[in-house]
């Protein structure tokens, strides 16, 4: 019969040498970084293909994307359970999904991972031959007006094109572009590129998606390609702006369409991002071993995209744990309920520190204020703290509102602030302010406080991060840690100065 | 300085709130056995059926709407306390010396009335003064009409005796003396004094308050010198008796001296240790060890205690 003591040493010794062996393992066999160094952000995106199949046999086209402008695709996974599915031909490649029959409303699902180590220019292309669509009479003399203000006040394809999309968008006020924009038909096709092919351009769309990380619904954008005799030019129509937004992920060029669905109708095409920052060495090191290593099929990144995003926030959290059982057991400091300091510092890591500070303290301040007044009236406690979480609610809505008004942007953040957690604080705070009286709230505050914020500091740590989202193993070797330190029987900082003047006369 | 060294506190035997909670309440503390400590009314039910003394229980409110009629309750008694039967750390009690009229006297000689009265009632029930705001139930009990001969040792609170027994040793011993500075509470955070108590005689060994040294009480004056704990073998078998009583073999007893029945059981804590280590400037870890030893040679009640006075007095 071992001690319970020798127990929880073995047991916790196993997790630490588990964890760490096969971090080792990781870094030296599988050439994973253990230190962040350069970062890349890979992105995967997630296309979600869903539509209400009719009677008969349904085919799915979905064009995939080719790396251009130096995009590179990781990963590429089709999820098509009970369908029949290929892939043909070649630039652009089309993933093929058929069946002969289908009940109910169906999702398919293409999953891909790319990065962008170079920003490179678009490849060039031969341009289509120009098709300009049929106008009727009218049209056809207001867009030749049109066309003669627009060459007159520019000077090549690149000034035409902008004017036009200026002209095109909510603040255009040529009289002839907004008739031609009331009055075009849906079957003629665009009509931005009806009238660059009137006005002998030859132009085509850049299908591709806008990245923004955690974006769940996400739909694909057009942006607007000229020709300008020698080069193509990128434009955005939204905001008439010249070149390549930034983020945003090349799907296809040219005519053909997205997404094709014989048999199906209600089709959409939807996008889940997420985007995560890793060592460049780490995304070389998958590239190569993807589907080689068992190991990598089971780490964090064979996980689907929202489920990665999650886990990036939830692998922290031993961390934060950490934190909290090392200042409140080897350092003392007494923080009001045991991991209220760790949901602070998750809204401190939405708010950025000095603001979630600040929203924090007024919160708390503002509530006590409240709860002192509630205290007057007599209240069952249940009601009381459910009038205080209404109170914090209206109190964070007053904030964000203010805030917004005043241009204050980082303060709406204030809605990643755990409601209920912060009406218990202002509750737990508002009693021991009437029993112990306002020094004990603020050491218990000050605790709380101080231990989220070295929550968070441990938490927002990029060594930190990378550290445990590529080494989840690490996590195990952390429980080892907080078990051993279960057994701690040592002193706690506060004790020696609490008995500092103990046997001293 | 600001810290000790953790060897100084060491070799001091100081028992530390890590090595108490896993060496001592852990090991030696049942779970299941806490509610007898935690809920005054199971304490004094369980302590009435071993005759040991406790306040005499006045009544017991439970529902809200009890709370209404809670001052016809009152009627018979011209002083008494009100209590929640959860309540930690002294908290959420009302002490009624008196009348005037329809209000209530409290210790310090405030007037309340009785619809505050009620409404304390209702905060106990709410939860207000209980270990994780549960629902509590009030209790009222017999005001302790305590001992003249340690009045003058208190200002405005009653003198309590905390005793630590371990395994049914009485092991280390203090009295609490409330302050102007402690606002009439026993508390030494507050600003009480801790007085450090002979386990063999029950007089006084040293006395402290906010970590220091002092020789007399900073209201009343007087020396803690001629401090000396009367019924003192009865206050140390009652404490023995609380570790049987519980079955929690690590455990605080609060002793008040009543002026007729003499000690008299207050409440029980299972979490005790620390202030009572700077009250008697000394430390628990040698003392427990050595209750350890006479708990291991004997079983019997006596032999405990007067083991315990030949070891462990002269405050070593």
């Amino acid at each position: 019969m071992l001690s319970s003591r020798l127990k929880i040493e073995l047991i916790a010794g196993a997790l630490i040498l588990f964890g760490v062996g096969l971090t080792v393992y990781k870094v030296f066999a599988l050439g994973f970084p253990l230190l962040p160094g350069e970062y890349r952000e890979v992105w995967t995106i997630e296309t979600k293909i869903s539509f209400q199949p009719e009677s008969g046999a349904v085919d799915v086209k979905l064009t995939l994307p080719e790396p251009v402008a130096g995009w590179e695709l990781l990963d590429e996974h089709f999820a098509s359970s009970g369908f029949g599915f290929a892939i043909r031909g070649e630039e652009p490649r089309r993933a093929n999904w058929t069946k002969q029959n289908l009940q109910r409303e169906t999702t398919l699902y293409y999953k891909l991972q790319a990065y962008r180590p170079t920003v490179d220019a678009l490849p060039d292309r031969p341009p289509e031959a120009l098709m300009p669509p049929l106008l009727n009479p009218d049209q056809q003399v207001a867009m030749e007006r049109l066309l003669n203000v627009l060459r007159a006040k520019s000077v090549d394809v690149e000034s035409f094109t902008s004017l036009l999309l200026v002209e095109m968008g909510p603040e255009g006020s040529d009289p002839d572009a907004g008739f031609l924009r009331s009055t075009w038909e849906e079957e003629s096709g665009d009509i931005l590129l009806g009238i660059l092919a009137h006005a002998g351009i030859p132009a085509g769309h850049l299908r591709g998606i806008r990245l923004e990380d955690g974006r769940r619904r996400q739909t694909a954008s057009a942006l607007l390609e000229v020709y300008d005799g020698d080069n193509w030019l990128v434009f955005d129509p939204e905001t008439a702006s010249r070149g390549l937004p930034p983020n945003f992920f090349v799907w296809q060029r040219g005519s053909q369409a997205l997404l094709d669905v014989v048999g199906g109708s209600r089709s959409r095409l939807e996008f889940a991002l997420v985007s995560n920052s890793l060592p460049a060495r780490a995304v070389v090191a998958m590239e190569q071993r993807l589907g080689r290593y068992a190991l990598l099929d089971f780490s964090v990144y064979a996980l689907p995209v929202e489920q990665q995003g999650v886990f990036k926030g939830l692998l922290l959290l031993p961390v934060a744990a950490l934190v909290v059982v090392i200042m409140r057991l080897l350092v003392g400091i007494s923080t009001s309920g045991t991991f209220m300091p760790i949901l602070i510092a998750i809204a401190f890591i939405q708010t950025t520190l000095l603001v979630g500070l600040g929203i924090f303290l007024t919160l708390v301040a503002a509530g006590l204020w409240i709860r002192s007044w509630l205290s007057h009236m007599n209240l069952l406690l249940v009601s009381r703290i459910s009038a205080v979480v209404i109170v914090v609610i209206f109190l964070m809505a007053t904030l964000a509102l203010v805030s917004y008004k005043l241009g204050l942007d980082q303060v709406l953040s204030v809605s990643f602030f755990p409601v209920v957690i912060l009406a218990w604080t202002i509750e737990r705070m508002s009693i021991l302010w009437e029993e112990e009286g306002p020094h004990e709230v603020l050491v218990q505050g000050g605790g709380s406080l101080l231990v989220a914020v070295l929550a968070y500091l441990a938490m927002s740590n990029r060594l930190v991060s990378h550290l445990t989202f590529n080494f989840p193993e690490l996590t195990l070797s952390l429980l080892g840690v907080i078990l051993l330190l279960g057994k701690y029987t040592g002193y706690r900082l506060s004790e020696l100065y609490r008995f500092r003047n103990l046997g001293r006369d | 300085m600001l810290f000790r060294s953790p060897a100084a506190l060491r070799r001091m035997g100081v028992l530390g709130m890590n090595e108490r909670n896993v060496g001592y309440i852990g090991r030696y503390n049942p779970r299941r056995n806490y509610p007898l400590v935690d809920n005054k009314l199971l304490t004094k039910s369980r302590a009435q059926s071993r005759a040991i003394p406790v306040p005499q229980l006045y009544a017991v409110v439970e529902y809200q709407h009890q709370v209404a009629r809670s001052n016809e309750l009152l009627v018979p008694y011209q002083g008494f306390v009100i209590k929640p039967a959860q309540g930690s750390g002294g908290r959420g009690i009302l002490v009624v010396q008196g009348r005037r009229g329809d209000n209530y006297l409290k210790a310090s000689g405030m007037e309340i009335s009785p619809d505050e009265v009620a409404r304390h009632i209702s905060n106990i029930l709410a939860g207000l003064h209980s270990l994780g705001g549960r629902n509590d139930t009030a209790m009222v009990e017999a005001l302790i009409d305590f001992d003249p001969c340690l009045a003058k040792f208190s200002y405005e609170g009653v003198p309590d005796i905390r005793v630590i027994a371990f395994r049914g040793v009485p092991v280390m011993a203090m009295m609490r003396c409330a302050t102007h500075a402690s606002d009439g509470k026993a508390n030494l955070h507050q600003g009480a004094v801790g007085v450090g108590l002979d386990i063999a005689t029950g007089s006084a060994l040293r006395a402290v308050q906010h970590g220091q040294l002092v020789d007399a009480h900073p209201d009343t004056g007087a020396s803690f010198d001629s401090l000396q704990i009367p019924h003192w073998e009865r206050v140390l078998d009652l404490a023995a008796s609380c570790v049987e009583m519980t079955g929690l073999q690590y455990l605080g007893a609060d002793i008040v001296l009543d002026r007729q029945q003499g000690p008299v059981l207050l409440e029980l804590n299972a979490r005790p240790g620390l202030a009572i280590q700077v009250a008697n400037q000394a430390g628990l870890r040698d003392r427990l060890a050595i209750a350890a030893e006479i708990a291991a040679a004997t079983d019997d009640h006596d032999e405990k205690i007067e083991a315990a006075r030949a070891r462990l007095g002269g405050g070593g």
